[in-house]
């Protein structure tokens, strides 16, 4: 913030030192073109969501929440895929969050830093942030042959693939937000007697709770976009009755729409770019409720 | 010397720490899971190789790493992947030339030139665009971008698809990447510097190019680093706008089939554990892990090898 200010003022110096120079050619060309940079973004931001609206726009009613897939676009709608997405997220969510705060509190409360164990788990979450999507299919799908799970196609295997695809990302934002709490919270709880874990539980966590909660979520979005790990896991079938429990099968909107898009036929495009609609909308919702939640209960210290 | 003490005052409590199996399972607790992360990368590397091994015991190395041609489902199998890599070459190479100029621009219009209320805006809207799922973006390429922008309204001679539709939405969606981290490198640069700068009197213009930029080079690079490994392992937008066949691609008008979208291509089969057919699955996945492992690890090297330290 201090930062900041005085880079603002900086700025304001350099500009009444050398106006000539700042308002050379040269220098208006180089504003132009990053404005232009940016203007590029915004707009191919802008066209893709009004074209997606608009080749959507006649499919965007109450068929898409009531019909099943079928092979007449007329007649089809996205209803498995809907209750498969809110099913395979939810599944991925309780399997996640406790698991990756539970490692984020071991990395950041508890464990020796300086021990080589925890070096390597350090870089190996980093590591494991950025590789593909894709492969987190594959090893789901190498585990299920080990196992000797045949039907993969079950919601659970999926929610098990995207639990691994974003651990890294929940782990990562649950230790930013247990750094934030400063260290006189934790000073005074062990100060008045409380055991290392009683001030973990009862101090330093909940002051963490809206960031870590803002993180999840947002890592949740991610996975409700993705497709290509379940795509990997037979998450590409026509359903005809509505996902019901976790060992149920399942297509997820991603999948749905990638299917949709794939299809010869004008009509499914145009159920493709509704579909595409509706998961944006559950996307910006999740995104607002994460914005919420961040300025609502965040506390700065 | 206790036992002295002990006679002479009353018995106080004891206040050695008790054992606290609840603590110790907790604990317990939150260690599994962090080496849980730890047994995820040796899963990756095991569900990878097992297979891999079994392919590479009925096709060399060789023929698989410098063979030209890719056919591993036809009657005369051929395994090699020289096609599938020069498509990623492509659609990368493509979104880089977008995405770096694109990205580093906004970064320094960010960190050098826009006020901080304009800065709030920008950046939360340019994230959004890392937000787009990314069938969405595929969705994106094909219908419009290739099928309306490049072929109705350019007349350019083109397919259903090609590496530079792919790329070029793939190079939109890595902007932020590329954007925010460069942003973060530059805006660690102390100020003192740019006072230095100024003093010279150099322009804001100056100063952000010849100052600015190469004291970030580090944080720079690695974000286009970054870039590449985001670039390398997309699936859904190559799946849908690249293409299908495996073929060695020649120009950015061509369609290809890249090693994420021969992947995805080959979940859609449905192949069984163990065949040829399966394996080639987990060849094709080992060596995208591969070479994005690399980048990553160029990215590291790279960050401590040249970070200049104020």
């Amino acid at each position: 913030m201090a930062r900041r200010t005085m880079q603002e003022t900086v700025h304001t110096t350099i500009r009444h030192k050398a106006r000539s120079g700042e308002s050379s050619p040269k220098s208006i060309g180089f504003l132009v073109i990053l404005w232009l940079a940016i203007l590029f973004a915004l707009v191919f931001l802008t066209v893709l969501i009004v074209t997606t609206f608009i080749d959507g726009w006649n499919r965007l009613d109450s068929r898409l929440f009531t019909e099943y897939p079928a092979s007449d676009p007329e007649d089809a709608g996205a209803r498995p895929a809907i209750l498969g997405s809110l099913w395979v997220i939810g599944t991925t969510a309780l399997m996640t969050i406790p698991l990756g705060v539970a490692a984020a509190i071991h990395m950041e409360e508890f464990a020796n830093r300086h021990h080589w164990f925890s070096r390597i788990v350090e870089v190996n979450v980093q590591n494991l942030a950025a590789i593909p999507a894709v492969i987190y299919g594959m090893l789901t799908l190498g585990a299920m042959g080990l196992m000797g799970v045949s039907n993969k196609n079950q919601v659970w295997v999926g929610a098990l693939a995207l639990s691994m695809l974003i651990l890294p990302v929940v782990i990562i934002a649950t230790r930013e937000s247990l750094r934030a709490v400063p260290s006189e919270i934790r000073q005074g709880s062990l100060a008045v007697g409380a055991t290392p874990l009683q001030t973990v539980v009862r101090n330093t966590l909940p002051a963490a709770v809206p960031g870590i909660a803002t993180g999840s979520i947002l890592a949740l979005s991610r996975a409700l976009g993705e497709a290509a790990p379940l795509l990997l896991l037979g998450g590409l079938v026509f359903l005809s009755f509505d996902p019901n429990g976790l060992t149920s099968g399942y297509t997820t909107m991603p999948i749905q729409i990638f299917n949709w898009t794939s299809r010869p036929q004008a009509g499914f495009h145009e159920l493709a770019a509704a579909a595409s609609v509706l998961l944006l909308v559950m996307l910006l919702a999740m995104n607002a409720l994460a914005i919420l939640i961040r300025n609502r209960y965040q506390k700065r210290w | 010397m206790t036992s002295v003490t002990a006679r002479t005052t009353p018995p106080t409590p004891d206040l050695r720490r008790r054992p606290r199996p609840g603590d110790i399972a907790a604990r317990m607790g939150f260690r599994f899971a962090a080496g849980l992360t730890i047994a995820i990368t040796l899963g990756i590397l095991i569900a990878l190789i097992v297979p891999s091994v079994e392919f590479f015991s009925e096709v060399p190395v060789n023929e698989f790493l410098f063979g030209t041609r890719w056919a591993p489902r036809f009657a005369d199998a051929s395994f090699g992947v020289v096609p599938l890599i020069t498509a990623t070459a492509w659609t990368t190479a493509i979104a880089l030339f977008f995405a770096i100029p694109l990205g580093l621009g906004a970064a320094i219009f960010m960190s050098e030139f826009a006020h901080q209320r304009t800065r709030r805006i920008l950046k939360p809207v340019l994230e959004v665009l890392a937000g787009i799922p990314t069938v969405v973006y595929g969705y994106f390429a094909v219908q419009f971008i290739q099928a309306v922008v490049f072929r109705d309204w350019l007349k350019l001679e083109t397919g259903s698809f090609s590496v530079l539709s792919a790329g070029f939405v793939m190079g939109i969606m890595i902007i932020p990447t590329i954007a925010s981290i460069s942003e973060d490198a530059m805006s660690a640069v102390p100020n003192s510097l740019r006072q230095g700068s100024a003093a010279l009197g150099a322009t804001r213009r100056q100063t952000a190019l010849k100052v600015v930029f190469p004291a970030a080079l580090s944080g720079i690079i690695a974000a286009i680093v970054l870039g590449v490994s985001r670039a390398v392992g997309e699936t859904m937008i190559v799946a849908l706008a690249a293409g299908q066949q495996a073929r060695i691609v020649g120009g950015p008008l061509e369609a290809g089939q890249t090693m994420t979208g021969f992947i995805a291509n080959a979940a859609l089969g449905d192949s069984r554990v163990g065949s040829l057919e399966y394996n080639t699955l987990f060849a094709v996945g080992l060596l995208l892990f591969v070479i994005t492992l690399l980048i990553n690890l160029v990215s590291i090297w790279i960050v401590r090898r040249f970070r200049e330290a104020y």
